[in-house]
C-alpha cells in the first residue's frame, strides 16, 4: 500500500466515518462506570504494545470480553486506545493505524450489538450456562464477519488483489482462532461479572499468552532451522564452488515439478528439499577430486559417483525429511536401469529421485560453467525430451515443461535468506547470468 | 575426586515414593469407607483428569508431560464452591479422584509399552495432596469465611503457586536421584519453565475452581481450551526443535563423512561435554548452546583442501588450531544457530584464561576424546594423567577435574548396571 490509490482512500475515509458513528453514545442506553472502560482499555493497549513485539497474537480476547460486558458503543470505545498505540511496521503507518482502528472499532461494535440483542448480558452476569454459549458465539461471528468484509475490501482496493480471489478463504481462516478467543473472552466476562471481580478475569489471559509465546518460538526455531539446513549445503560450496545455487536452483525446480504433479504443500516442500540437498554427498568426495579440471580417470569417477551414497548417509538421520531421503540416494538412476548406485529401473526408482534427476539436468544444462556456457531453456527442454523414456521419466519432463511454459524460469538464489518464489519482472533474469554465480574461480 | 554418592540418591527416590504410596493408600481407604460426597463433580473431574492423561505426552525437554491432567487436578483440590453451593468433598476423596483418573488415563500409555511411570503419579499425588491439605482443611474449618471476592481469587493464585513450587522441588529431586546430576541446577532448570507452561497450569487451575464456583461444571469444558492451545503449540515448538537438533548432528557428520574425522568422534564429544557441562552446574540453555558447539567443534576443517591426519587437531601447533577454529566459526555463523555457538567454536583453540567456559570445556573433551580414541585399555586414565600435566596452560583445571567426576560416576554406573 505504499502508494495509496484513491478509491482505497475513499473507501477508509467511509469505513472511518462508520467507526466514528458507532463510537456516538445513544440516549436510551445506560452508561456503565467510567471503570468498566478504561480497565479493559488500558488492558488491551498494554497488552498490545508490549506483546505486538514478542508475539504474533493480539488481544482479541480482551476486545470480546468487553463486547460480552458492555453496551456497544462503549466496548467500541475500549478499542481505541489500543489500536492507536499498537506498533505498525509497514508504511504508510499513519494511514494503517487510522483504518486497523476503525476496522476494530465496527467489528466490536457489531459483536457487541449482536450479544445484547440476544440477551447476552444477562447471561453471563447471572450466569445462564449453556444459553450463554449462544450469544457469545454469534457475536464472534458477527466479529469475524465484520472483519473479514473489510479486510477484503481493503485487498481487492488498496492491493490490487482481484476481486474474486479478494475474499476466497478469509473467513474459516479468521473463525478458527477467533472462536477460541471468544470462548476466553467469554470467561473473562463471566469472572469479571462474578464475586471475584477483575483479578480473577485477568488470569484467563495467562495461558493465551503462553500458547503466543510458544507459537513465536516455534517460528524463531523453525527459521533456525531452515538455515542449518541451507548451512549443509553452503558446507558443499566450501567444496566444489560449482554448486554454489545449483542446489537452491534444483530446490526450486523440484518444487515446480511437485506443485505442476498437483502434489500436496507438504509434499512440495519435501520435495524442495529433496531438490537443495540433492548433492549433499560431495561433502565425502575428497577436495581436490572435485576441483580438478581436465577430464577424470575411471577410478576417480567411481570415487565421485559414491557420492549419492554419502548424502544418503548424512541425512538419514534427519526424521523429517522422509522421502527426500530417498531422493538423495537415487537421484542418478536412470529409467533404463544404466544409473548409479543401484542400477534401479523404470517404477523401482523413487518417484522423489526422478523428480530431482530431472531438475538436476536441467540447472546443469542451464546454467554456466567455466568449461562452457549454458544452454537456452527452450534448448534444454528439448534434450530432456528427447533422454525422456531412456534416462528420464516422461510425466516429470512433461511437468517441468509446463511449469517452464507458465511461470516462466526465473530462479532467485538468495545466500542466507529464505529462498523466494520469483514475484515479478525485477527478478526475471537470464538463466545464464543466474548460473554465472557458479562459476568465478 | 570426591564421592559419586551412589546410595543416597537412590534412597530418597524410594522415600518419595513409598511417601506418595502411603499417602494414597490412606486416602483410598478413607474414601472407601466414608463414600464419595458429590458424585457428578467427582465424576467430571475425574473425566478431565483422564483425558488430560490420555493426551499426555513424553519427548525430550518437556517439563509438564500432562498439562491438562496437572490443572484439572489442581482446580478440584482448590474447589470450594458448585455453582454457588458450598462442597464437601475432602482432602481423602481428592486424592482418591485424581489417583483414579490418572491411572486410567495411563493404560493406554502402558499398553503401547511407553511404559508406567511411577515418577509422574508419585509428583501428581504428592502436588494435589499438598495442595487440597492447605486448601480443603482450612476451607472446611471455615478459614475462609470472610475471605471474599477478588481476595479469595488471589488466594487460589498463592496456593497454586506453591503447590506448583513444591511440584518443581519434587520433579528436581526425582530427576537428581534417577540421574545423580547435581540437584543445584536441575531444581534451576524446572524453576525456570515454571513462568512457562507452569504459569499456565496454575492460572487455568485457579480460573477453572473459580469458574467452576460461579458457573457450575459447565466451566469445565469451555475454561480447558486455552490450555489445549497452549499444550499444542509447545508441543510443535518441541517438534521443531528436534528436528533441528537432528539436521545439526548431521551437519556435523559432515565431517566424519568427509573423511577428516572419525565415525561418531563429533556425538561422542558433545554427549561428554554436556555431561561435563552439568557437572559444573550449566543451566539447560547454555547445555544447549554447548551440545550444538561441541557437535560443530570440528567443521572448520571441511575447508582445508587436505584433512588433518585422523582429524586430531589436539596435536596440531596452536597457531593452526586457532586457524582452523575460526574457519568453522565462519561456517557457524552461517548456519542460523545462536552466535554463541559460533563463539565457542572460534575460542577452542584460544589460550585458556581468555576462553568462556565451554570452551574450555569443548577443548577439554576434544583432547580427551583424541588421545582415548586409539590407546586400548587403561587408556582412559592416561589420558586423563595428560590433561592433568597440561592444565597449567592448555586446559582449565576445574573442567579436567568435572571431566574426571563424570568418567567416574559413569564407571560406577556402569559397574552397578552389570
Amino acid at each position: 500500500m505504499e502508494a495509496v490509490p484513491g478509491r482505497a482512500r475513499v473507501y477508509i475515509a467511509c469505513v472511518v466515518l462508520g467507526a466514528l458513528l458507532c463510537l456516538l453514545p445513544r440516549p436510551t442506553t445506560a452508561y456503565p462506570p467510567w471503570w468498566a472502560v478504561v480497565l479493559p482499555a488500558v488492558l488491551y493497549a498494554g497488552g498490545e504494545w508490549f506483546a505486538r513485539r514478542r508475539f504474533p497474537g493480539s488481544f482479541h480476547p480482551v476486545l470480546l470480553a468487553a463486547a460480552f460486558l458492555l453496551p456497544p458503543c462503549a466496548a467500541a470505545l475500549v478499542v481505541l486506545p489500543g489500536a492507536l498505540v499498537a506498533p505498525v511496521e509497514q508504511r504508510p503507518a499513519g494511514l494503517r493505524r487510522i483504518w486497523r482502528t476503525a476496522q476494530l472499532v465496527l467489528a466490536v461494535w457489531a459483536a457487541a450489538r449482536t450479544h445484547t440483542a440476544l440477551d447476552g448480558g444477562t447471561a453471563v452476569g447471572t450466569p445462564d450456562f449453556p444459553y450463554a454459549l449462544v450469544p457469545a458465539a454469534a457475536a464472534v461471528l458477527a466479529f469475524c464477519l465484520v472483519l473479514t468484509v473489510l479486510d477484503g475490501g481493503i485487498l481487492a482496493l488498496a492491493e490490487h488483489v482481484p476481486v474474486r480471489s479478494a475474499w476466497r478463504g478469509l473467513f474459516p481462516r479468521t473463525l478458527a482462532p477467533l472462536a477460541v478467543h471468544g470462548l476466553a473472552g467469554l470467561m473473562m466476562a463471566v469472572l469479571w461479572r462474578s464475586p471475584y471481580g477483575p483479578p480473577a478475569a485477568l488470569l484467563v489471559l495467562l495461558p493465551m499468552c503462553v500458547s503466543w509465546w510458544a507459537f513465536a518460538q516455534y517460528h524463531r526455531e523453525r527459521g533456525a532451522h531452515q538455515a542449518t539446513i541451507r548451512a549443509l549445503v553452503q558446507a558443499v560450496d566450501i567444496k566444489d564452488r560449482y554448486t554454489r545455487g545449483h542446489s537452491e536452483r534444483v530446490g526450486q525446480a523440484s518444487m515446480m515439478i511437485a506443485r505442476e504433479l498437483g502434489m500436496d504443500d507438504e509434499r512440495v516442500e519435501v520435495l524442495r528439499f529433496a531438490g537443495i540437498l540433492h548433492d549433499v554427498g560431495k561433502l565425502g568426495v575428497p577436495t581436490r577430486l572435485l576441483r580438478k579440471d581436465g577430464p577424470l580417470t575411471p577410478e576417480e569417477r567411481r570415487v565421485i559417483e559414491l557420492h549419492p551414497e554419502y548424502g544418503h548417509e548424512m541425512v538419514r538421520g534427519i526424521s523429517f525429511l522422509g522421502e527426500a531421503r530417498a531422493a538423495v540416494l537415487h537421484h542418478h538412476e536412470r529409467l533404463d536401469g544404466s544409473g548409479y548406485p543401484y542400477g534401479l529401473a523404470g517404477g523401482q526408482i523413487p518417484e522423489s529421485a526422478r523428480v530431482v534427476a530431472v531438475a538436476d539436468a536441467f540447472d546443469a544444462m542451464t546454467s554456466t560453467r567455466s568449461y562452457r556456457r549454458g544452454r537456452p531453456v527452450a534448448a534444454a527442454l528439448e534434450e530432456l525430451e528427447r533422454c525422456a523414456g531412456a534416462q528420464f521419466d516422461p510425466v516429470m519432463v512433461a511437468a517441468l515443461g509446463r511449469a517452464v511454459v507458465r511461470c516462466g524460469w526465473h530462479p532467485v538464489v538468495t545466500a542466507d535468506g529464505a529462498p523466494s518464489r520469483p514475484r515479478g519482472p525485477a527478478d526475471r533474469s537470464d538463466p545464464s547470468v543466474a548460473g554465472r554465480t557458479g562459476a568465478h574461480r | 575426586m570426591s564421592s559419586p554418592g551412589a546410595r543416597r540418591p537412590l534412597a530418597l527416590l524410594r522415600a518419595l515414593h513409598g511417601l506418595a504410596a502411603l499417602i494414597a493408600c490412606v486416602c483410598l481407604g478413607v474414601t472407601l469407607r466414608t463414600g464419595l460426597e458429590d458424585r457428578r463433580a467427582a465424576l467430571a473431574f475425574g473425566l478431565l483428569v483422564t483425558v488430560g492423561e490420555l493426551a499426555r505426552w513424553t519427548g525430550p525437554q518437556v517439563r509438564e508431560a500432562a498439562p491438562l491432567g496437572a490443572a484439572g487436578a489442581l482446580s478440584y483440590a482448590l474447589l470450594g464452591q458448585d455453582a454457588g453451593q458450598p462442597t464437601a468433598h475432602g482432602v481423602a476423596q481428592v486424592v482418591s479422584v485424581v489417583l483414579a483418573a490418572s491411572l486410567v488415563g495411563c493404560v493406554p500409555h502402558i499398553a503401547r509399552g511407553r511404559g508406567p511411570t511411577p515418577d509422574h503419579l508419585a509428583r501428581r499425588v504428592l502436588t494435589v495432596a499438598c495442595a487440597a491439605m492447605c486448601f480443603q482443611s482450612l476451607y472446611g474449618h471455615g478459614t475462609f469465611g470472610h475471605w471474599s471476592g477478588p481476595a479469595y481469587a488471589l488466594l487460589l493464585i498463592t496456593l497454586l503457586a506453591v503447590s506448583e513450587l513444591c511440584d518443581a522441588v519434587l520433579a528436581a529431586a526425582l530427576a537428581h536421584s534417577r540421574t545423580g546430576w547435581p540437584f543445584g541446577p536441575l531444581l534451576r532448570d524446572e524453576l525456570r519453565a515454571l513462568p512457562g507452561i507452569g504459569s499456565a497450569v496454575c492460572a487455568t487451575g485457579a480460573v477453572m475452581a473459580l469458574g467452576v464456583a460461579v458457573v457450575g461444571l459447565w466451566a469445565l469444558p469451555v475454561f480447558c481450551l486455552p490450555l489445549l492451545l497452549a499444550q499444542v503449540s509447545l508441543r510443535r515448538y518441541a517438534a521443531v526443535r528436534t528436528t533441528y537438533r537432528q539436521t545439526i548432528a548431521s551437519l556435523a557428520r559432515a565431517t566424519e563423512i568427509a573423511g577428516y574425522t572419525p565415525a561418531g568422534h563429533a556425538r561422542r564429544v558433545a554427549a561428554l561435554s554436556r555431561a561435563v557441562g552439568r557437572e559444573l552446574g550449566l543451566s539447560e540453555p547454555d547445555l544447549t548452546v554447548l551440545e550444538y558447539a561441541a557437535l560443530m567443534h570440528d567443521i572448520g576443517q571441511l575447508s582445508l583442501v587436505d584433512p588433518v591426519p585422523a582429524g586430531a587437531t589436539a596435536g596440531l601447533p596452536a597457531a593452526e588450531q586457532r586457524r582452523i577454529a575460526l574457519l568453522g566459526g565462519a561456517v557457524v555463523r552461517r548456519t542460523g544457530v545462536a552466535p554463541s555457538v559460533a563463539l565457542i567454536v572460534e575460542r577452542q583453540a584460544d589460550p585458556c584464561p581468555e576462553q568462556p567456559l565451554a570452551a574450555r570445556i569443548v577443548r577439554a573433551v576434544n583432547a580427551y576424546e583424541e588421545k582415548v580414541r586409539d590407546a586400548g585399555p587403561g587408556g582412559a586414565l592416561t589420558a586423563l594423567e595428560e590433561l592433568r600435566l597440561a592444565t597449567a596452560g592448555d586446559y582449565a583445571p576445574e573442567v579436567v577435574e568435572a571431566l574426571a567426576r563424570v568418567l567416574w560416576n559413569q564407571g560406577a554406573a556402569r559397574e552397578r548396571l552389570g
